[in-house]
């Protein structure tokens, strides 16, 4: 491929012909670009971040001391809440599809997403929804207090009447996670340029199209729970309802089947940036592309036949209890193989640290120890002691905080300079990584002893032998909420200016996206480039 | 499949210029879903206030003046010969993994079905390894269907039920004839046959219009005759939930076939290039498939 096969554009409307993006706010109020759709949900998706975040200061605030200072406990229910969908919905599952937006049509070498209306609309639900969602608080009554899985019938029977504003905001983030994975794999099966073979494709796709699967599987099957919760409510069924021959604990059964393919739909994208990112800063190829993929593909597989392990303690029967516990283990064979790739393909390579590189090495130190953490609580006899302790509380805050999450900064850094044309403050961006490194491990580190000591999780006030590790865990995450104020202003100086960056900033990366220019022009690939 | 990408001839792919209809669609949403929810919240406050109702109205209003225009400019952009083989392929794989969304929804209703049938009941009826519930309401006995709920006085039991061999299966008779009548027109269609095309399909909606009649005839009967109510525990919530939203589908299915009518008559589709129309009667024959599997598991087993 050569530089001329980019940069022209000549087959859209007259109106859309050679130029770069139009001015002003309607821009991006009526994009049908994805560079400009990925943006916008890499920013909502900080957003989300800070406010979900701020809602976590206010929990670590209340926990910093025992006993009641803060807030009403009825509050602090809701902020448990809130804190878990915001961060859930808003945050790190609209910044993976930001990347998808940005990376994907780049990557295979397209001149967009395949549906580009129908992806502006996936994200402009995405304001509405969270505004409706967050206005709970204000209502009568409170916002939701049930916490994020919101089990029935605390979600039901014994709900503030703004539960069904709640219902209805999932329902727009379902309509939109739909759309979004429907462009997702149109794309990724229709759009690619001659020579991308699947088996070519960049391993940041390949799980981008399994995350898209499994999010067209179990999105609508959320829909239906939140429905038969409404049903519930306001017209008298009796799903959630024993009285009636219906069953609280059906609700978790629906609940987790989409529940747990969810976690790896927060997970797998992020196994695909930290595989293009440790190859590249390795300057090897990835060692064993082939059974990654196969990895990937069987840990979407198991993720839908393991959802009751979240329910070992709500009476089971014991032939359910011990499937579901060696289905759940057999999840760490492929998860292994992953790892063991990523340590292999580091082995003996030139190794360099720059921030992508220390965020993706810290998600597999610290991803694997959320792994081994999830390993114990999937072995039932012993969950039935961990269960609903903070040493849950500490194993998914592992997975998600340096795994999801630092995999989302590794990303933002490793393709900002394609984006922005410059390159990020390299000394400030250290300062992020550390912080956020000791900040994070700070915070949930001690809740795997407290919560094995028994420390329940979701209470506002605790015994007192909790409070030394409570005022650690409230100093690390003071730590690592306002580092991530840095981040900001990182990106932001980083957009504004900086260095100018090269087409390829990285020597050891690869991919179509390094071989258009820095930043990337508004339309790349308009005729598709071929893959030797 | 790397043959398969010489989109358009040169190369190339439409993308579509900005579009207004995406925000506009997101508005009606929102108004749409709070106004239902104020609705709901009013109706079981007891409320008197009317606010639900017209926010819900202009949240419709909205989305219908969005599908038209939307639609129209696909419609249009399609005519106007915009649309690459490739594009028509990007179609193709929406609709089939967005029928595929619908599947995993319905599954959902008919997971929870199989769970209450054959764990749930059971067990509050002492039966099984769980059979400690029946602790709960130490007289109740488990039966499916479940005429008599544990609580009967929060949940009165349904009198009688709906017979299958009567009004379902009349209705079933009807829908996968209509199915039958949908691949029909789609033959004709293919040949080039105009007029053949609009009578099969004219008597596909007459058909789709029937069952949704009888269904609606069915309802009335259940909770007038039959007792049977949403409010009858967990045999009405099954099947209310099942065969309303069923019902919902089936409605929606009918207007797609009648938006297709409507332009197979203005000469919009050629034998070789009608994506709409098989959209269409995909997702037709999903919303027969899923009545095969209401009527078994929900009437008759
Ligand atoms: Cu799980």
């Amino acid at each position: 491929m050569t530089d001329q096969t980019i940069g022209h554009v000549n087959d859209h409307d007259d109106s859309h012909a050679d130029h770069g993006p139009p001015k002003g706010l309607m821009r991006w109020v009526l994009t049908t670009n994805h560079k400009d759709i990925g943006s916008m949900y890499m920013w909502f998706s900080f957003a989300m971040f800070l406010l979900g975040g701020a809602m976590a200061m206010v929990i670590r605030a209340e926990l910093f001391q025992p006993g009641l200072q803060l807030v009403q406990p009825e509050f602090f229910n809701q902020m448990t809440t809130m804190h878990g969908l915001i961060m859930v919905f808003g945050a790190v599952m609209p910044a993976f599809v930001g990347l998808a937006n940005w990376m994907i049509p780049m990557m295979i070498g397209a001149p967009d997403m395949a549906l580009p209306r129908m992806n502006n609309w996936s994200f402009w639900i995405l304001p509405f929804a969270f505004a409706l969602l967050v206005s709970t608080l204000f209502m009568e009554g409170g916002g939701p207090n049930f916490g994020w899985t919101f089990y029935a019938p605390l979600s039901t029977d014994y709900a503030p009447p703004s539960t069904t504003f709640f219902i209805f905001a999932v329902h727009m983030m379902g309509v939109s996670s739909i759309m979004g994975a429907i462009n997702v794999i149109a794309t990724i099966l229709n759009l690619r340029a001659p020579g991308m073979t699947l088996m070519k494709m960049p391993l940041f796709v390949w799980t981008w199209l399994i995350t898209a699967y499994l999010l067209i599987a179990v999105m609508p099957v959320l829909a239906g729970v939140v429905t038969m919760m409404l049903m519930d409510i306001h017209f008298g069924t009796a799903f959630f309802n024993a009285g009636g021959g219906g069953d609280p604990v059906l609700f978790q059964h629906v609940f987790w089947f989409f529940g747990h393919p969810e976690v790896y739909i927060m997970i797998l994208p992020a196994f695909g940036v930290v595989s293009q990112i440790i190859p590249a800063f390795s300057r090897k190829p990835l060692f064993g592309y082939t059974s990654m993929v196969y990895a990937v593909a069987s840990i979407a597989f198991l993720s839908f036949i393991v959802w009751a392990h979240h329910m070992f303690t709500v009476g089971i029967p014991l032939v359910g209890e011990v499937f579901f516990m060696y289905a759940t283990m057999l999840i760490a064979v492929p998860t292994g193989v992953k790892v063991f790739n990523w340590v292999a393909t580091m082995f003996r390579g030139a190794l360099t640290f720059e921030t992508p590189m220390l965020f993706a090495v810290a998600f597999v130190v610290l991803f694997t120890i959320g792994g081994f953490s999830g390993l114990m609580l999937s072995i039932a006899p012993a969950d039935f002691q961990y269960h609903d302790t903070y040493f849950v509380v500490a194993h998914f805050h592992y997975v998600l905080v340096p795994g999801a999450i630092f995999a989302i900064f590794a990303g933002v850094y490793y393709w900002l300079p394609k984006w922005t044309g410059h390159m990020y403050d390299a000394g400030l961006s250290k300062v992020h990584f550390w912080m956020s490194f000791i900040g994070m491990n700070l915070t949930f580190f001690p809740m795997h002893f407290v919560g094995l000591a028994g420390m329940p999780r979701r209470i506002p006030d605790y015994a007192l032998q909790f409070a030394d590790f409570n005022m650690i865990a409230s100093i690390g995450g003071f730590m690592f909420g306002v580092t991530q104020l840095l981040f900001l202003f990182i990106v932001i100086k980083c957009v504004k200016g900086g260095p100018k960056a090269e087409a390829k900033p990285w020597e050891g990366a690869h991919g179509l996206e390094w071989m258009v220019p820095s930043p990337a022009p508004y339309h790349t690939f308009t005729t598709p480039p071929d893959v030797k | 499949m790397a043959t398969e990408h010489q989109a358009g001839g040169d190369g190339t792919y439409y993308v579509p210029a900005q579009s207004k209809w995406p925000i506009v669609a997101s508005i009606g949403l929102f108004l749409t879903m709070v106004g239902a929810g104020l609705m709901m919240n009013n109706m079981s406050a007891g409320g008197q206030s009317a606010t639900g109702h017209y926010v819900f109205f202009a949240g419709a209003l909205v989305m219908a003046y969005m599908l038209f225009g939307w639609f129209g400019d696909v419609v249009r952009e399609s005519r106007a010969g915009l649309y690459s083989p490739q594009m028509d392929r990007s179609f193709r794989w929406g609709m089939g993994w967005f029928i595929f969304s619908e599947v995993m929804f319905f599954a959902a209703f008919f997971g929870a079905l199989f769970f209450v049938r054959y764990y749930a009941v059971p067990w509050l009826g002492g039966e099984g390894e769980k059979g400690s519930s029946n602790m709960l309401w130490p007289g109740f006995e488990a039966a499916w269907p479940l005429m008599t709920n544990p609580d009967s006085e929060t949940f009165p039991g349904p009198e009688k039920l709906v017979d299958p061999w009567t009004l379902p299966l009349i209705n079933t008779i009807l829908l996968v004839t209509s199915s039958f009548t949908c691949t029909k027109a789609h033959h004709a269609l293919v040949a080039d046959n105009r007029k053949s095309t609009q009578t099969w399909l004219a008597i596909t909606l007459v058909l789709g219009a029937v069952f949704l009649v009888v269904q609606g005839y069915e309802y009335y009967h259940a909770y007038n005759d039959l007792g049977l109510t949403l409010n009858s525990g967990i045999y009405g919530s099954t099947f209310f939930m099942l065969t309303g939203f069923h019902g919902a589908h089936v409605t929606l299915g009918a207007i797609m076939l009648l938006v297709m009518f409507i332009r197979i008559n203005k000469g919009h589709f050629t034998s070789k290039n009608h994506f709409g129309f098989e959209a269409a009667a995909w997702y037709w024959h999903f919303v027969d498939v899923v009545w095969i599997g209401l009527f078994l598991f929900v009437y008759v087993l």
